[in-house]
């Protein structure tokens, strides 16, 4: 049997969803009335009408939501740590990120495109919470049409009063401005982010300071997932303790989780936080295409780390993965077979980190592509006994010594593919080569 | 030099962003979809239009992934080539679009009607292989996917007959 992809049809599981449940594939997203209809902008009215915006962050802390982007950070102590009160730098600013660009991620195109509500009402609720009185939509280019959804619902929200001025008579006030990206990966680094809205070279920024000390234009910013902001809503409407009960292990609410690679069904999955790799797997993606076993997966993007067959029982949350030494990252879930080579996937994601380092310290922008060197060298045949040995050392010396988190995400999946997968390097330096397909083939077609 | 009309339209996008540079992006973008690519004299519109310097634009323009600072063919064929895509056979689909349009990733085809570029994971990793052609998102490729997409279903080799310039 070949895939028979999920991508448009979110699957419906035994939980009822959250975020997905405005989602219906191949329909247009709910318009404002519509939204309103599904219990939406509920939240907004409960929260600027009764209450404070530190009663508000006080329960987004109680929630236990941590950021959806990679980073796994609480997002109530994030918002914390904004300077308040009346000698406070203003204004501050509000950021969704929709960049995402991290490979094995698509959660976020299904949010903007299927329910452009949800991220405007989370960011009235998370802005209010700050007090930023400003914010922008990072996104893409490639989510462009996205990004017209937004301003159309942005200009819906504004005519029904949750935009603009004096927000239903609270006296808090909004502005949301969409911006579309032209490509690279590094302005999904919230400080890289920061210099692309300013129309800097979006390098990263060093921190301290932070941005919620000095971030957009040097004033407390703010920067969300798309995803997380998502959350808030929710949690406005149904209370932290309900939101802390949805996840199946320590962290709390759902999940949404992409997969793919050679499963059955990849797809887009929203599924209480902490399913195991094998549930996620082997029953709601069902299982392995035929013929092929189970190898390696990635579980959070290409920054994470490969997890064996014997991990199949990790949750698949923050804290169990941070437990195995491991991140949830993007929970951008890569599953690869017995007929993919783990020395031609290093090699394709180091490919990738050298092809997107902002080329702004030499460990990076020099060391990751002489990772790649060796690697190739290592697939065509030109490998040489100490290779391995070689790529270990030289990868640790890159992440601590570089500037920005890139690096240190390019150093999980290629350590991790030397510890666990030693024969994959040994074969390719005794028997001259990659012992694979080359180029990997199409996966079979379904009907 | 801009033209009144496009000094108009630009103007209209300059006045969603706080500040001018904080435009640059969109000035550049807008600049090379109506004119094709970012030419010596489209930077210079731009630096004059904005008010900066042509070397910290061109620190932009060569910054992102989708800003061309050379020419390029009609239609622009972004092919990713990220992890799940080339795990499920991208570098098939590459080697068919170099031999039907007789180019290399990152060419132009003889009749200037395509560019083959590489692009990084686009969102779309579950319908693998992916790519983007002008504007349009094409997923679950395959090399006969590829043919009707770009037109080339009857066989002919596009790039090899001159296309439209014959
Ligand atoms: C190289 C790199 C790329 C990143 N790309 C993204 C991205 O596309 N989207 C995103 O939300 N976070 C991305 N992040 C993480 C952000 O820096 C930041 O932690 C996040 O947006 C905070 O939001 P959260 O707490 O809601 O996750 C990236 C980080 C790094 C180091
Ligand atoms: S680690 Fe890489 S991406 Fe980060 S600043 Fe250095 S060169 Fe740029
Ligand atoms: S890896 Fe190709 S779309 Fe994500």
């Amino acid at each position: 049997m070949g895939r028979t992809p999920a991508h448009t049809g979110v699957i419906m599981t035994e939980i009822t969803p959250v975020l997905t449940a405005n989602i219906e594939p191949g329909r247009a997203p709910l318009d404002c009335a519509g939204y309103e209809r599904a219990g939406g902008y509920a939240a907004v009215r409960k929260a600027l009408g009764e209450m404070s915006p530190d009663q508000l962050l006080d329960l987004v802390k109680e929630s236990n939501l941590r950021g959806r982007g990679g980073a796994g950070f609480p997002t109530g102590m994030k918002w914390g740590f904004v300077p308040q009160g009346d000698d406070s730098p203003n204004p501050k600013y509000l950021i969704a990120n929709g960049d995402e660009m991290e490979p094995g991620t698509f959660k976020d195109r299904l949010l903007i495109h299927g329910d452009p509500h949800q991220i405007v009402e989370g960011m009235i609720l998370s802005a209010y919470a700050v007090r930023a009185p400003v914010g922008y939509i990072f996104l893409r280019p490639e989510y462009e049409r996205g990004a017209d959804l937004l301003h159309h619902a942005i200009a819906e929200a504004e005519a029904a009063g949750y935009l603009g001025k004096n927000i239903l008579g609270s006296g808090f006030d909004l502005e949301l401005h969409p911006h579309v990206s032209a490509g690279r990966y590094i302005c999904g680094e919230e400080t890289a982010l920061m210099n692309a809205l300013e129309g800097r070279r979006p390098n990263p920024r060093s921190r301290p300071p932070y941005p919620a000390i000095s971030g957009l234009f040097g004033k407390p910013t703010i920067v969300q997932n798309i995803e997380t902001l998502s959350c808030v809503p929710h949690i406005v409407n149904n209370g932290a303790k309900w939101f802390r009960r949805l996840g199946l292990g320590d962290d709390a609410g759902t999940k949404l989780y992409c997969v793919s690679g050679k499963v059955k069904r990849p797809g887009i999955y929203e599924l209480p936080i902490g399913v195991t790799l094998r549930e996620l797997v082997f029953e709601h993606c069902g299982g392995m295409l035929d013929g092929l076993e189970f190898k390696a997966a990635i579980p959070g993007g290409a920054a994470t780390m490969l997890m064996t067959p014997e991990e199949l029982d990790t949750r698949l949350d923050f804290t169990s993965l941070d437990k195995a030494k491991n991140r949830l990252g993007t929970a951008g879930v890569i599953v690869i077979d017995d007929h993919t080579c783990i020395v031609g996937i290093s090699l394709n994601l180091q490919s990738f980190f050298a092809r997107e380092s902002c080329g702004w310290c030499t460990p990076c922008r020099d060391g990751i592509s002489w990772i790649v060197d060796i690697l190739r060298d290592l697939e065509e045949g030109r490998g040489e006994p100490g290779d391995a040995e070689l790529l270990m050392r030289e990868m640790k010396m890159i992440g601590p010594n570089a500037f920005c988190a890139l690096a240190m995400g390019a150093e999980g999946p290629m350590v991790s593919a030397l510890e666990k997968f030693p024969e994959e390097f040994e074969t390719h330096i005794s028997g001259g080569g990659c012992p694979y397909e080359r180029p990997p083939a199409l996966p079979p077609q379904s009907n | 030099m801009l033209t009144p009309e496009e000094r108009a339209e630009l103007d209209e996008m300059r006045s969603h962003y706080p500040t001018v540079r904080a435009a640059s992006v969109s000035v550049l973008k807008w600049l090379q979809k109506h004119r094709g690519h970012l030419s010596d004299e489209s930077m210079r519109d731009a630096a004059d239009y904005l008010g900066l310097p042509v070397a910290e634009l061109d620190g932009l323009a060569t910054f992102y992934n989708l800003l061309f600072r050379q020419p390029v063919g009609e239609r622009v064929i972004c092919l990713c080539d990220s992890i799940s895509c080339w795990m499920c056979g991208s570098d098939r689909i590459r080697e068919h679009i170099e031999n039907r349009l007789r180019l290399r990733m990152g060419g132009t085809s003889a009749d200037g009607r395509f560019t083959l570029v590489p692009v990084v994971c686009l969102g779309n990793c579950d319908r693998a292989p992916s790519m983007i052609v002008g504007d349009e998102l094409y997923d679950d490729l395959t090399p006969e996917k590829v043919d009707e997409i770009l037109g080339l279903s009857d066989g002919t080799n596009a790039g090899a007959h001159g296309g439209d310039h014959d």
